[in-house]
């Protein structure tokens, strides 16, 4: 009999989807999004809990779904670092639903409420299946889920824009599933496993007997391109601003801080699990998602500069900030995988907390969206306007703030030597002087005073209040007490 | 050109840039206002129509077609007796199937009982699938206007006045035989070839017929929007509670406690013929709620 945490996972991800399956069911949109809220925090308490039993217990362990074992049924597989992605991720997930809560009760018509939470519950549930999955045939069919749901969350607002902007972004997407799926495909082919380690124990036996060795290539190419083209890699960004940039804030807040993890967490874990990360090296594959990530770090925000629409400027620098995870993944060391771990966590609670903030802003402004019109909100609002504040200087890479840590451990990860190091150096520096020259001008753009007077929302907004304060906390915590977490990710990785 | 650059920003910053800006801004618009493209945003615009795009677009095509065949030359040949693919996984798939599972139909036991939990995943897509579309066609003052429900009303009216005899007295015969051969194909799923998906891909088809010869406000006599509701959702739980239940015991290395029966007969091979039901339900009510929403955008 296997000790009572190991169940941890299965009850989360059932959890997640139990809740979905059950929202249509429910009321209203208010117990709806009740509901929702509830689910993300036990499972953010539950994988928190999880997350601590494992590190100090320094174990990770393979979870059976089913009767059959490994190379028949399905199977999960968690270590501590899977586990504190999670729980963070459910977490902002609770605070982006609650924070947004206001904007989304006047964006989305009431008959229409409790299906969108449906698909909150769903992108939860296939966040974790996706971060604690050992098959990647699962995987595919969260990704579709993910693929979905998440299409639905921007289409929720129902007006011209996010139609057009949720076309496209389904066509893009289930593109990239598609190649993915064509990767699985030929990798089943050449192996007959569907299950990770027996996918690594067979693709280290071809490539030491180099058989296979043009399939095993194409394949590792068409799965990093088709998780690269879902979470918006440098050259298949076109789809994001509009979508983030349109949706409802809550919607923006998980697409850009979440939804796109997902697929970078799994794309990792194939790279570690599948194919084993020496294998990935010698196929070339890193030097592309290296070029990839820095073209990113630095268009990214180069695009944010031209954007005055808020929400849009906030969509292209997650560009930005998705570049710098690949960057680190591309340096290919064990260093730069930490450091792109650390960023993913940085980003997902950092960007949630600009759009929450610019979601809240513009609110009190009735919704005007321009940077312009939104001058001197921050002096209505004092509590988003320090949300915004952190979290720009956060992104710009100010010490003590979340995004200056996660900038220093790639700094640091990149003293390989050579052209890699000065290439990775260059364009941190660079990008985040380019992060500074649109994030402090939006930052003064709202502490100024207005040159016209507007009329006001002065209601309170206490679900936004609560949300803003765990998010800075969140934010200063990462930049300050980044040694735990550290910790955590490096067991996590060697153990992968 | 850089001194520009420079003022704009520092026109920006102090706040006075866009007071120009949006005029413009609208002054361009107005121009196209009346181009059915309007609505994109004008940076889509531009890239649908330049020829640059359609040829990069056709260059893109082109050398994946060609890397992926050149690896489809590098694979093993299909139906080979030593592929890769022919392991001890299928192995045990055919020939423990039987006695481990109970199921004759082997791909009933492995979708629903060795690899449920992909199972569950699939039909919960469908599930989100309906529900997005529900989320978008579902009427409301966004989607419909005052016009287009005069227009619906009066094809409802020719609907009813002008329904077409022979195609109503064919479905009224072959109405409950489509029935039969679904719940049919649904129930022996784990005997014969079939199963829950489709099955209920047979019942979902007979719905839609149902509704197109009589109108789907006969439909909604005996199926409506709570029905469907329901339907979906408990069929999904009931998959979620005994599956939940067979991973923990699994899991847990538990015994269950499902007698697996003799294969061959109605009630055996566990839970599998459950889970047939529920995700026949399922099918039949997404496909069905499909055809509704995208006629009339409500069910």
């Amino acid at each position: 009999m296997q000790p009572i945490y190991y169940n941890i996972p299965f009850v989360c991800i059932f959890l997640c989807m139990v809740g979905g399956i059950t929202m249509p069911l429910q009321k209203n949109g208010q117990t709806a999004l009740r509901t929702t809220v509830a689910v993300c925090l036990a499972v953010a308490l539950l994988c928190g809990g999880l997350a601590g039993i494992l590190y100090a217990r320094e174990e990770s362990f393979v979870y059976q779904m089913g009767h059959f074992p490994a190379p028949w049924g399905n199977e999960l597989y968690v270590g501590p670092l899977e586990a504190m992605l999670t729980a963070v991720f459910a977490l902002v997930m609770a605070m982006s639903i609650l924070g947004g809560r206001q904007t989304f009760m006047e964006d989305v018509l009431p008959p229409k409420q409790r299906f969108y939470f449906t698909m909150m519950c769903m992108i939860l549930a296939s966040l974790l299946a996706l971060s604690f999955t050992n098959d990647i045939f699962t995987g595919y069919v969260f990704i579709e889920i993910s693929t979905l749901a998440a299409c639905a969350i921007v289409m929720a607002r129902d007006t011209e824009k996010t139609i057009a902007a949720t076309i496209r972004y389904l066509v893009i997407s289930l593109l990239g599933s598609g190649l993915f799926l064509i990767g699985l495909a030929l990798l089943y082919c050449v192996t007959g496993h569907l299950l990770m380690p027996q996918l690594l124990t067979r693709v280290q036996l071809l490539s030491l007997a180099g058989g296979y060795h043009v399939p095993l290539t194409v394949v590792c190419g068409l799965l990093a391109i088709g998780m690269g083209i879902k979470s918006a890699m440098f050259p298949f960004y076109a789809w994001l601003p509009q979508a983030h940039g349109g949706a409802t804030t809550s919607s923006s807040a998980v697409l850009s801080g979440l939804v796109l993890k997902g697929y970078i967490i799994f794309l990792i874990r194939i790279f570690y699990r599948v194919f084993s990360i020496s294998v990935v090296r010698s196929l070339s594959i890193m030097d592309i998602l290296f070029v990839f990530g820095i073209a990113g770090m630095l268009l990214g925000s180069v695009m944010a500069m031209r954007e005055e629409h808020i929400k849009r400027m906030l969509a292209y620098s997650s560009i930005a900030q998705i570049g710098y995870i690949f960057m680190g993944i591309g340096l290919g060391t064990d260093a730069g995988i930490v450091a792109a771990f650390f960023q993913i966590l940085s980003h997902a609670v950092t960007k949630p907390l600009l759009f929450l903030s610019a979601g809240r802003l513009s609110e009190i402004r009735h919704h005007e969206k321009s940077l312009y019109r939104l001058r001197g909100t921050a002096r209505s609002d004092r509590l988003a306007g320090v949300g915004f504040t952190l979290g720009g200087l956060s992104m710009i890479g100010i010490p003590l703030l979340t995004g200056f840590t996660a900038k220093f451990f790639f700094a640091e990860a990149a003293v390989v030597g050579g052209l890699r190091m000065w290439a990775a150096i260059l364009a941190l520096a660079v990008s985040s002087v380019l992060n500074a020259l649109y994030y402090i001008p939006a930052i003064i753009a709202i502490w100024s005073r207005p040159a016209e007077e507007y009329e006001e929302l002065r209601t309170p907004n206490r679900g936004f209040a609560v949300a803003a304060v765990v998010l800075m906390a969140g934010v200063v915590l990462l930049g300050t007490a980044a040694g735990p977490v550290l910790r955590v990710i490096r067991m996590g990785l060697s153990m992968l | 050109m850089k001194k520009n650059t420079w003022k704009a920003f520092t026109a920006w910053v102090n706040g006075t840039a866009e007071e120009s800006r949006p005029l413009r801004r609208e002054a361009g618009q107005s121009a196209h206002e009346k181009h059915p493209l309007f609505h994109l945003n004008e940076e889509m615009r531009v890239r649908l129509f330049r020829w640059e795009y359609r040829a990069v677009a056709l260059i893109v095509c082109l050398t994946v077609v060609a890397v992926l065949l050149f690896t489809v030359f590098h694979l093993p040949l299909f139906g080979e007796p030593n592929n890769p693919a022919v392991n001890e996984v299928v192995e045990r798939y055919v020939e423990k199937g039987l006695e481990e599972t109970g199921a004759v139909n082997m791909v009933s036991g492995m979708i629903l009982d060795y690899r449920a939990f992909d199972t569950f995943g699939e039909s919960s897509v469908l599930f989100l699938a309906v529900t997005s579309v529900m989320m978008l066609l579902l009427r409301d003052e966004k989607n419909i206007s005052a016009e287009e429900d005069i227009q619906e009303a009066h094809e409802r009216i020719i609907e009813k006045e002008a329904s077409d005899r022979i195609l109503q007295k064919v479905v009224s015969l072959v109405m409950p035989c489509i029935f039969l051969f679904g719940i049919y194909v649904v129930l022996n799923g784990h005997i014969s070839p079939g199963g829950g998906f489709s099955g209920g891909a047979i019942m979902g088809a007979g719905l839609i017929l149902y509704g197109s010869a009589f109108g789907t406000d006969k439909v909604r006599e005996i199926f409506t929007m709570k029905t469907f509701r329901r339907i979906t959702s408990s069929a999904l739980l009931c998959y979620a509670a005994s599956k939940a239940y067979s991973f923990y015991t699994g899991a847990n290395g538990l015994p269950t406690g499902i007698p697996l029966g003799t294969p061959g007969a109605i009630f055996s091979s566990g839970l599998i013929l459950v889970l047939d039901i529920c995700v026949g339900m399922v099918v039949a009510c997404t496909m069905y709620g499909f055809y509704v929403l995208f006629a009339r955008g409500e069910i």
